[in-house]
């Protein structure tokens, strides 16, 4: 070993004195070097360690990608329901010998504000149409008569379910009116079966956002394990909870942020699987149709969500964890 | 600098690790504490890092009352204080500079002054030259003495040490001890734990604080005549 030494007298007296404030501690620029020293050092840790990072990654990439591709099949076809929703109309059925009054009606049901719009259409019209639909001019022209009932159509202006039933029964007991048919049932079906997803979705995202979380909270836990002799000496030397606890909460935030590419990536491809059928199904009924996907401002939404819940589970963890590792 | 009123502290299985030590040690004054292992020196070095809390009595370190002490203000205090390890306790993950940089980066120093003092503090231990090195590489000397750098790049008003030569021959420990004797000199406050007899004997001008079983049995007054 080298022997040689300084000499004491080099270092001038007040050198030495105590900093019982240093001048450059604590200003903005020096936090915020910091804050990125720590951050870039704990990504290039993962890095260093890049298959174990993966492997968590990935566990949490398909944590997320599960409820997202629920969430985001349920969106379209909420989106589909929707339009057919809004077309939702009354058919009032009228009585042949109410025909005098049928303008009158009309009128009146289009000054409702229950009503959105009301049109009435006549025999003639609904027998053209029939003719048109059915392709079945040539027998419909061997009948003597118009057998169709003069029908207005009525689209109600309003949505909630108690309303639409008054609605519904005062248009009964207007004069003229036969029958009035709401073919809303399948509509209604497909509603609480799009609650009922919903609802399951909402649950699989809270479960699998916690295990997100847990997950995350797990493998930070073994992080500080694995520093443990690292923060004893820095609790030594003066570092606070916020300065011990920040490499970690920055591991926590990475790994949501990889997990959260790998499961844009495999909501991607699950989509890309799904989406043909859906599309084919969907355009059977309707036939401008076109799957939308979660798109650059949804995959930036879940990278920031899953980097919180990262952020979340390290924090739990540090919590934890970190008052136990002291010096002894 | 250091003021012990009358503390003891008891362990939970009943031990008593220090009872009623009172003692005070001046700003720039070089002390040894000695005594058996198991006589209290590294409980008296815990009491004043804050990693124990004394069960009674009252502990002053440069004019702060340590019962006082939340929490939240404990890692400032402890910046205030260097502190050396007989296992040197370095991070083998980082260079010889990171190491020593440690305490600056956790204060928040800028860049440039802690790059200077970190310069300055691995000079006056005579291993600027080894600055780029994992310490993993260094010799058992070298590392203390990077440990010792380390302890003082804060230029901390108070220093301890213990047993900082536990792991070191003789003449490697002189030199550690010289270290300590020039920091002594420039107003630092240096408190040695040590049961290294031959080496304090050879340094029999500075003050002795002796422990057995918890309790101090001489050098606890101040100025008073060492026995020897």
């Amino acid at each position: 070993m080298a022997a040689t030494r300084e000499n004491p007298a080099r270092k001038p007296r007040q050198e030495a004195r105590p900093a019982t404030s240093a001048p450059h501690q604590g200003t903005f620029f020096a936090w915020l070097a910091q804050h990125q020293v720590v951050a870039v050092d704990s990504l290039l840790r993962l890095a260093a360690d890049w298959v174990s990072t993966l492997l968590t990654c990935a566990v949490i990439g398909i944590a997320l990608a599960l409820p997202l591709t629920l969430v985001l099949l349920l969106q379209n076809v909420q989106r589909y329901s929707g339009s057919v929703e809004h077309s939702g109309s009354l058919s009032l059925y009228m009585d042949e010998r109410a025909q005098p009054a049928l303008l009158s009606l009309v009128k009146q049901l289009q000054n409702d504000p229950a009503i959105a719009s009301a049109t009435l259409i006549t025999p003639e019209e609904a027998l053209a149409e029939f003719e048109r639909e059915s392709g079945l001019a040539e027998a419909l022209g061997g009948l003597d008569a118009n057998p169709l009932p003069p029908v207005i159509e009525v689209v109600p202006a309003i949505e909630d379910k108690a309303a639409l039933a008054e609605l519904l029964a005062s248009l009964q007991t207007r004069p003229g009116v036969a029958e009035v048919e709401f073919d809303q049932l399948w509509v209604e079906r497909l509603d609480a079966l799009l609650r009922f997803a919903e609802r399951l979705a909402l649950l699989l995202t809270l479960l699998l956002g916690s295990g997100v979380v847990l997950v995350i909270g797990n493998t930070v836990r073994l992080a500080i394990e694995n520093r443990r002799a690292e923060i004893v000496v820095v609790k030594l030397v003066g570092g606070t909870d916020a300065y011990v606890a920040r490499p970690f909460l920055y591991t926590g935030l990475w790994y949501g942020i990889g997990g959260a590419v790998i499961g844009c990536v495999l909501l991607q491809l699950g989509l890309l699987t799904l989406a043909g059928p859906l599309a084919q199904f969907i355009a059977s009924y309707d036939g401008d149709f076109r799957f939308a996907d979660l798109g650059f401002g949804g995959a930036f939404l879940v990278v920031a969500a899953a980097a919180g819940l990262g952020w979340l589970g390290a924090f739990v963890s540090v919590v934890q964890h970190l008052r136990s590792v002291e010096p002894r | 600098m250091i003021k012990f009123d009358d503390v003891s502290k008891r362990y939970p299985s009943g031990q008593e690790a220090l009872s009623r030590v009172s003692f005070e040690l001046d700003d720039g004054e070089l002390a040894f504490l000695t005594g058996h292992s198991g006589a209290g020196k590294s409980t008296l070095l815990k009491l004043i890092m804050q990693i124990e809390l004394p069960s009674s009595g009252q502990l002053f370190i440069n004019g702060q009352n340590l019962v006082k002490l939340s929490r939240q203000h404990l890692p400032y205090y402890r910046r205030s204080i260097g502190l050396v390890f007989q296992d040197h306790q370095l991070l083998f993950d980082r260079s010889v500079y990171d190491n020593v940089a440690l305490p600056l980066q956790i204060s928040g120093y800028e860049p440039r002054e802690a790059s200077r003092r970190v310069r300055a503090a691995l000079d006056k231990v005579g291993l600027l030259h080894k600055e780029a090195q994992n310490p993993i590489t260094l010799s058992t000397g070298e590392q203390q003495r990077v440990g010792i750098a380390r302890a003082v790049v804060n230029k901390p008003a108070l220093l301890l040490a213990d047993e900082p030569t536990g792991n070191l021959d003789p003449e490697l420990a002189a030199e550690v001890m010289g270290l300590f004797e020039q920091f002594s000199q420039v107003g630092v406050t240096v408190l040695i734990a040590s049961h290294d007899h031959n080496l304090i004997d050879k340094l029999h001008h500075h003050r002795r604080l002796r422990l057995e079983q918890g309790k101090l049995i001489s050098g606890g007054k101040r100025r008073s005549k060492e026995p020897h």
